[in-house]
This record gives C-alpha cells, structure tokens and sequence, in this order.
C-alpha cells in the first residue's frame, strides 16, 4: 500500500479514529507507566499530536471542498436502512465540528506538554493522565457526533473525567467542593438533555440528528425538548445563573486542566448551537409563538431570551472580576464574561438571520461569535496557564501576596501581557479582530448591545490591567527573592498558544475566510447537513 | 387513563429530584435528588418503549407477536450504566468532603479562608 492510500484510508476512517485513539491511549498510559514516568510522559504527547495530526488531515480535507461533509456510518457505509429506519450511529463532520475540532486539539496538546513539567511532583499521575485522556476523547465525541443519544454518552464521559480531574488535589477542602459541585451541575444537565433526547425520540423514532432536523415538526412536546436542551447545555457552558460552578472548578483544579475543561464548556456551547441551528433550524423561522395577544417569531423570542441572558452574563462576569482578589477565580469570572459575548453574538444572529432584510447582520454576527470561540479559548487559556505558571514559581495565588514578579519571571510576564491585550479586544491580539466583529453586526441590531459590550471590555482590561501592576511590577519582595522561572515545557505550552494568538491578531482575514466561513456556512446550510444522510427523502 | 400514569410518575420524580437538589443542604440528600431524575428519565425511557399488549423483544419461535421497541431499552441500559458511574464519583467526593470538614452541611463547606 502506497503512501498516499494510507493517507486516504486514515482519512476516511478519521472520525473514529479521533476518538478512538485517545480512548486507547488513556487504557494503555498506566501500563506504560509501569515504565518509567519519562516514556508515559511523551507517549501522552505522541498521541495528542497524532490525534491532532488525524484532525489536521480531516480538516485538510473538509476545506478542501466548498461545504463538503464527511459522514462516518459506524459499521456500514449506508446511514439508513430500507425504510428509512436511521438505527446506525454515525459521526457527521462538517465546517463546524471541524473548527471546533481543531481547538480542542490546540488546548489538549499544549495543556499536556504543559502538565509535564507543572504536575511533575504530584503523586497518581497514571490516573491523572489516564482521565486526561478520557477527557479529550470524550471531548472529541461530543463535537463529532452526529447522534443524539451518542452525544449524551461523551457528555457524560466528558463530565465524569474532568469531575475527576477537578477534584484531584484532594488535599484541599474547596477543591473537592469545586469538583462536587461540578458533577451536580452537569449530571442533572445530562440528564436534561437525556430527556429531551427521549421526548424527540418518542416522537419521531429517531436518534440521528440530521433524521430528526428533517422530520421535526415543531409541536408542543419539541418546545419543552429544546427549553430542556438549551437549559441542559448552557448549565455545562456556565452561562448566567447557571454559572456558580465555574470559578470554583475553573480556579481549583490545576492549571493545565482548567485549560482543556475551557475546550468541554464550548463543547457544550457547540452542541446548543448545533440543536438551535441545524436540528431545530429548519422549523424555527415559520413557527409563529402566540404571547398573550401577540404573534411572535419563534427565532425571535429564542434571541431576545439568549441575549438577555448575554447581557447578565458579561456583566456578572465583568463585575465579579473587578471585586476578586484570587488570581485564578479572576480569569474564571473573566471566563464567564468571555462566554457572555459569544451568546451575545449568537443571539444577536438568531434574532437576525432569517429575515430577509438582516441576513447579513446575522450572518456577521454568527460569524464573530464563532470566531469569538476560538479566541476566547486561547486568551483565556493563555492566562489560566500564567496563573498556574505563578502558582507553580511562588505557591501563592493571592493577588494581595503577590508583587515584583517581572524582574524573576521575564516570560511569563510577556505572555501574561499578550493574553491581557487578548481578553481585553486590543489591537492587534486576536481578541480584538472577533470583538470588532461583534460591535459592529450588534450595534446593527440594536446599539446598544453594542454599547455594553464595548464598556464591558474596558472594564475587563480595567481588571487585567490591575492584576498585571499588583503581581508583576512594583519593587522586588523579599519573600520572592529565590524565585525562578518556571521550567521549559511550561514555556513552550504558553509561547505555543501566545504565537497562534499573535498569528490570528496579525491575520485575521486568513482564518476567517479559510476557518470561520466555512463553519457559519455549514451552520446556516440546514438542509446540507440533512441531505447528506437522508439523500433528499 | 391508565396508560398515562407513568408519565405522571416520570414528571413526579423529575420535579422531587429537582425539589431535593435545589432545597436540601445536606449532600447525600443532594445526591439522592440526581438519582431520582435520573430514574425518572430511565422510567420516561421505559415507557416509550412500551405498546399495549406488547412483551418483551425476545424471540422465542411462538410465532410474531407485538413487542415492545428494543432501543430505549439499549438506552436506558447505557444510561443505568453511566447513572452507576456518576453516583460512585459523587459519593466518593462526598467521602472526601465528609474527611475534610466532619460535616455534610453544605453551608458549611468550602467557606473557610486559605
């Protein structure tokens, strides 16, 4: 076999094996454990790279084409039986789980090459290596599948491993708190979703979710279902009030965790948007909904909602970060803040986007909220990673204890000052070219929004700009005279993520065009994503 | 009639579970409230699959009868297994918690000073 087969089989069969190999690497890492430390380590990276490598090769592929998807029917070629039964589980992959795709394969190779150094002197690092991996896996499964029932099981591999992962240093009293109160929250979202999986189930036979776009019918019952989804979901993206859980687990567990656990919230953020748009997205424009005396919009009333719920959550966020005084719960709330815009955006459009006369504003808008997702995930990331950089050099996370930390840590300290232009939308960081996007399709939609958003962002950068005086300037403290920095693949995971950071700020146009159309196109496009499985039934 | 009081139950224990987890301080009674949701959506699973007069989908060569729908009851199997998953990690954290603080008061967790 020539190498070139090779490659085509690896991409035909590439969806499964995104999943796959993760999943059998996380049952082979504690016998290669039995090693050494040293060989577990890299054969942990071996396989996040080559997952990712898999995941460069599928997205080579998908781009290839305009809108192509590929369809992965589990153990046979045909997604439907005779009689249009859809019984098979399949894995549909097009411009949106690709880019979603392609960032959790960001996060879990730089949050593994940066546990290496930063995890060395714990014990349990089988276990811990092990859930990481369950954890991308299931990761990789909740963006990739194209079946309900499938999504809900890597939903729960995904919550069960980064629970685990939450709580690991049980040492600490609020770290177990963090991770309890984690698996409440998405057990009962899961089951939400479960059910709501059951009430489509019940109705229309179906699992598959391009079988159910193309039978809903939009009664009663698939309101509560996607009053039940959404609800389910945005408790595990942490949107306002369902967000308590998230500074808690963001800014207990360890730093490389946080980094990837950022990748299971949008990957629930992903899921929200894949039900509103491609299963419900068909129905959701011709349903009028009676309020009292008032003929609605069902799209409408599902925007006004979602950028309500934006609003309060860019805004607690915000203002919980100016008044925190830990350094990791601080990103955490700017995390929450983070996730606010993006809901912004996607409300913004869903409000927009099937009318005939704002389509284009919609389109913009969605076009920044999925762009926002991918920088949001780096600049916070980024920051979490310097947090946990300063955790690992001084033992401190107090801001009130921190101070001087430039003249010791010369790298860290530049790669805190490009996740602090990131997060804060200032040129030319990435931050900025999504946010910009984002002001200028919601100022259209109404102003403001805009408004809000642009004061939030300032306060943001009030709040980072704070940070960056009390822990990196200001004169030398004595009890940090012997600090040193932090060890080379910690820098390397940080100066990874801080050049794409910097290469998506400098060009953005390039990855919007290539990344992010490709994307929107396939959000929009509904009845591509049906007519791939049902072949036009 | 009679066929909808398993809908009723469902929706029952859906809304006791939510009731216990959003108003009990105490952690096991938290816990208690996940697994009765989750039973209720077992049960809601169940009972889809059900037709009247329908038996169990096994074959056993009496010739074609009405069964019941096999695939929520693959479902709920999965689902009863990762059910069993959660609530082990649950009650292991709550082991931890109960050895950190010597109480299950969820007031008085997680509130002391660093």
């Amino acid at each position: 076999m020539s190498l070139e087969q090779f490659i085509d089989l690896l991409i035909q069969h590439s969806p499964a094996l995104i999943v796959a190999i993760p999943l059998i690497g996380a049952f082979l890492t504690p016998l290669i454990g039995k090693i050494n430390d040293k060989v577990r380590n890299s054969f942990v990276i071996f396989i996040v790279l080559f997952t990712g490598f898999i995941v460069f090769l599928l997205a080579n592929d998908i781009y290839s084409q305009w809108s192509k998807i590929h369809t992965y029917v589990f153990g046979g070629t045909a997604a439907l039986k005779e009689g249009g039964f859809a019984i098979r589980i399949l894995f549909e992959v097009d411009g949106m789980n690709i880019f979603m795709a392609i960032i959790v394969s960001i996060l879990a190779i730089a949050g593994v090459i940066y546990s290496w150094a930063f995890m060395k002197e714990n014990t349990g690092l089988d276990k811990y290596y092990t859930l990481l991996l369950l954890m991308i896996a299931g990761m990789f499964g909740m963006i990739l599948t194209g079946d309900m029932f499938n999504f809900f099981v890597f939903l729960e591999i995904t919550s069960i491993a980064s629970c685990a992962l939450i709580a690991f240093w049980t040492n600490k009293g609020k770290t177990v708190d963090a991770g309890f109160k984690y698996i409440v929250i998405s057990a009962i979202g899961a089951l939400f979703v479960l059910f709501a999986v059951a009430i489509l189930y019940g109705q229309y036979n179906a699992l598959n979710m391009a079988v159910l776009a193309s039978k809903i019918q939009f009664s009663f019952l698939d309101k509560i279902a996607l009053v039940l989804l959404i609800t389910g979901l945005a408790m595990k993206a942490g949107i306002v009030p369902m967000h308590m859980w998230l500074p808690d687990a963001y800014g207990r567990a360890p730093s490389s965790v946080t980094l990837i656990l950022i990748g299971a919230t949008q990957a629930s953020l992903y899921a929200a948007l894949r039900m509103m748009f491609t299963v419900y997205g068909g129905k959701l424009t011709t349903t009028m909904n009676q309020i009292a005396e008032l003929n609605i919009d069902l799209n409408l009333l599902l925007g006004i909602i979602i950028v309500g719920l934006a609003l309060l959550t860019i805004f607690i966020g915000v203002l919980m970060a100016l008044k925190e005084n830990d350094f990791k719960r601080m990103i955490a709330f700017a995390a929450v803040a983070e996730i606010g815009y993006m809901i912004l955006a996607i409300g913004a459009a869903l409000t927009t986007i099937f009318s005939d006369t704002g389509a284009t504003i919609g389109y913009m808008s969605l076009k920044g909220g999925i762009f926002h997702i991918l920088n949001d995930a780096l600049d916070v990331g980024l920051l979490f990673l310097v947090a946990g950089a300063i955790y690992y050099a001084t033992k401190e996370t107090s801001l009130n204890q921190l101070g001087g930390l430039a003249r010791n840590m010369k790298y860290t300290t530049i790669f805190f000052l490009i996740g602090l232009l990131a997060v804060a939308g200032m040129p030319p960081m990435n931050g900025f070219a999504s946010k910009l996007i984002i002001y200028e399709s919601t100022y259209q939609v109404n102003p403001i929004l805009a408004i809000i958003a642009i004061l939030a962002s300032i306060l943001l950068l009030a709040v980072f700009v704070k940070v960056f005086h009390s822990a990196f300037l200001g004169p030398k403290l004595p009890k940090f005279e012997k600090v040193k920095e932090v060890p080379k693949s910690m820098l390397l995971a940080m100066g990874i993520i801080a050049c794409i950071i910097i290469f998506i700020g400098l060009f953005p146009d390039l990855v919007v065009n290539n990344i992010v159309q490709p994307a929107v196109n396939a959000l929009t496009n509904h009845s591509n994503y049906i007519t791939t499985v049902t072949g036009g039934i | 009639m009679i066929y909808n009081v398993p809908y009723i139950a469902v929706v029952a224990l859906v809304l006791i579970g939510l009731y216990a987890v959003v108003f009990k301080r105490n952690l096991i009674k938290i816990v208690i409230g996940i697994l009765l949701i989750e039973n209720g959506v077992n049960l809601f699973l169940i009972t889809l699959a059900f037709r009247q007069d329908s038996t169990a989908p096994i074959y056993h060569g009496t010739g074609s009868r009405l069964m019941s729908l096999p695939i929520p009851h693959a479902l709920t199997l999965t689902s009863i297994v990762i059910g069993v998953a959660v609530l082990a990690l649950m009650l292991s954290l709550v082991i931890h918690i109960f050895r950190h603080y010597g109480t299950l008061d969820a007031r008085k967790i997680g509130r002391e000073e660093e």
